[in-house]
């Protein structure tokens, strides 16, 4: 463990390692962790580590980072065995790419380990006038250009929908409603105690949060980066929570929040290990059954699937999760962008399984589409109970 | 009684209250002590958050103090109310004149005043200040959320027919969540952390053994065994220590020194708590049973 002298600027040195992996590590933080360390012995490594986790953490998905960047920095200063596999983990750390190669350089790592540099694209933007806007609402994600997607992008981003409120537990003073006993009662005492004046109250709304559940798996393929800019687009005015599939279930709820879009994507893709892979819905959630649920499906949360129902997985399988699914959800939608072409009937194994568990069934393959369901969510009643 | 003065200090207290936690979260609490700041438990249900604040009241030598969250949890139900009804008992009794100015002054004062945790926790005149439990926050909202933070920064709440009340002695904050909402950043930036894990084999065993003493030792072990082979498999809801007790609890009410099938298969319920995780444990009692006994 470190040595007292430079003791401080090195902790303030991995404050910024935390911080630039993602974590808040602002100063408030760093002058807990100080403080903290004047109260343990320094020299037992794992009371160092916990104190400096205890200060510096503050969610469970954080502990593994924390956890990384723990052993990179405070591992002994011996290069060759920090150039390979790390003292206990062999964890990257999400750094950037300018910032993994200045940390390593810092550290005296080998880089290799930290991330690949990522190409991002630039849309350029084109003027477009209304009538050309209608006719992009109507074409398919699949057919369009780049220049297109941005516009897209743009329409998504104006649409003039909010996802419907509910009924939440929480009172709110109102010209009509239940009588609000508390506030009744007061006026009286100004009054000797004589009922001049009923008060009411009822209950307050919120928006119903969205979960959506995506499957990039290869055959979503042509619709997925649309699909992501839809994500994006709703992310930055509703409560999302976000999830990508294909052979395994991500969460990227985090990674949307980014306000621009084309960072946004760059992190997704690279959070997501398998972007085109096979599907395998049914896996997929059991595993937010499992794992999510219970986290992020309070409050009346409506859920999202968008999936063209390819699945290599079992029929039996995708039907019991939905039918847990859609007992937790206040509505379960499920939508699927071959429902706008022609002649397409969902006959495939997975679509026969989900098909009668689902409480919509919606097409997603072009504006309109996306607008339909919109609409659905703006207008969803109020009430908790649902069937 | 002293507060701690070292890590092992706060883990022998622990272990001595029957409470079998691990070091980090020793070390999370006694951080918590010395720098006086709000300690935030998260862990999945059932593994013994609510029960460290509670240990840790005793540890100290303190009252508890405990608000149980949920959803539209508002400041009359946390921090105070007027008793409306006495008052307007009181004010009725009284004519007119002289007397009603006095009623209504009098009827303001804290004998009117129902005093709910929070208020409890800041106005209070314990030897060692109290240690407030905020129980489950993930189940306020927002808006409640965000008054803790207020009250959490210094500690005082004003009354406008009183005035500002002020802790003397801040309490000792411990919040818990169950994770099933992200609670805001700005309330966990104001507090420590710690993520309360399932225990390893050995630790579960043990703490069947000081938390369940009716259990005999054999029993203790394969049920903890059980309850963590469980762990592994994909269930809807994974049971937690307090299923673990239940189950080792039942088990010793009927008699049993060793699990077998057949009473594991009819105990079964005390685990597993969705019908679709029983039905499909139940096929495989057996075979579970035998690698528990085996552990």
């Amino acid at each position: 463990m470190p040595d007292r002298p430079d003791l401080l600027p090195r902790l303030g040195a991995f404050a910024r390692l935390l911080h630039d992996a993602g974590l808040e590590a602002g100063p408030r933080r760093l002058t807990d962790a100080t403080r903290a360390l004047t109260f343990i012995d320094i020299k037992k490594e794992a009371d160092f580590r916990s104190a400096l986790r205890t200060a510096f953490v503050s969610r469970k998905d954080d502990i593994a980072t924390f956890e990384a960047a723990f052993d990179i920095f405070w591992a002994p200063p011996n290069p060759r065995a920090a150039a390979g596999v790390l003292p206990g983990r062999a964890r990257s750390l999400p750094l950037s790419p300018e910032r993994a190669l200045a940390w390593s350089n810092a550290l005296g790592l080998n880089s290799s380990q930290m991330n690949r540099q990522q190409e991002t694209s630039v849309v350029p933007a084109t003027s477009s006038g209304y009538s050309a806007q209608e006719l992009l609402r109507h074409k398919d994600f699949e057919a369009m250009t780049w220049q297109e997607t941005e516009q897209v992008r743009r329409l998504l981003e104006q649409a003039p929908w909010r996802v419907a409120e509910r009924r939440t537990r929480r009172l709110r003073a109102a010209r009509s409603g239940t009588i609000d006993l508390r506030r009744t009662a007061r006026h009286a005492i100004r009054s000797s105690g004589e009922l001049v004046r009923l008060f009411r109250r009822r209950p307050r709304l919120r928006r119903r949060p969205l979960v959506l559940v995506c499957d990039v798996s290869g055959s979503m393929e042509r619709y997925s980066r649309l699909l992501m800019i839809f994500a994006h687009a709703i992310a930055r005015r509703e409560d999302l929570e976000a999830f990508v599939f294909s052979t395994r279930l991500t969460r990227i709820t985090r990674l949307l929040r980014q306000r621009d879009l084309d960072r946004a994507l760059a992190s997704v893709s690279k959070g997501v290990h398998d972007f085109s892979g096979g599907t395998r819905i049914g896996d997929a959630l059991a595993d937010f059954n499992r794992h999510w649920a219970r986290r992020v499906l309070g409050h009346g949360a409506v859920v999202i699937i968008i999936s063209d129902g390819w699945d290599r997985g079992d029929p039996s399988q995708l039907t019991s999760e939905l039918i847990h699914l859609r007992r937790s959800a206040h509505r379960l939608i499920w939508l699927n962008p071959l429902l706008g072409s022609k002649g397409y009937e969902p006959l495939t194994r997975g679509m026969v399984a989900a098909l009668p568990y689902c409480d919509d069934f919606l097409a997603a393959h072009n504006v309109q589409a996306l607008d339909d369901l919109g609409r659905l969510l703006a207008g969803l009643d109020r009430r908790s109970a649902r069937r | 009684m002293t507060a701690p003065a070292s890590i092992d200090d706060v883990e022998r207290r622990l272990r001595e209250r029957r409470y079998i936690g691990d070091r980090g979260l020793a070390t999370s609490i006694f951080l918590a002590l010395k720098l006086e700041k709000p300690l935030f438990i998260e862990g999945e249900a059932g593994v013994g958050k609510t029960e460290a604040a509670k240990v840790m009241a005793d540890v100290l030598g303190a009252r508890l103090i405990r608000l149980q969250c949920y959803e539209g949890i508002d400041l009359a139900h946390a921090v105070y109310e007027w008793n409306y009804p006495r008052q307007l008992l009181h004010i009725r009794l009284l004519g007119e004149g002289e007397d009603r100015r006095t009623a209504e002054r009098e009827i303001f004062s804290s004998e009117f005043l129902l005093r709910r945790p929070l208020l409890d926790a800041i106005d209070n005149d314990d030897p060692t200040p109290p240690v407030l439990l905020i129980d489950e926050i993930d189940r306020s909202d927002e808006e409640f959320e965000a008054f803790l933070l207020e009250l959490l920064s210094d500690f005082q709440v004003s009354i406008p027919e009183i005035g500002t009340i002020k802790a003397k002695h801040p309490p000792l904050v411990v919040i818990t969540s169950n994770r099933t909402r992200e609670v805001h950043d700005a309330l966990k930036r104001r507090c420590l952390y710690h993520w309360i894990d399932y225990p390893d084999l050995e630790k579960e065993v043990e703490i069947v053994r000081a938390r369940a003493p009716e259990a005999a030792e054999g029993l203790a072990r394969e049920v903890a065994a059980l309850v963590q082979g469980l762990r592994s498999m994909e269930l809807y809801k994974v049971p937690g220590v307090a299923e673990t007790l239940d189950w080792a609890r039942s088990l010793a009410a009927l008699g049993a020194t060793r699990i077998d099938a057949a009473l594991v298969d009819a105990t079964l319920g005390a685990a597993l708590k969705y019908q679709e995780d029983l039905e499909r444990i139940r096929e495989q009692v057996p075979a579970l049973v035998e690698k528990a006994r085996g552990a």
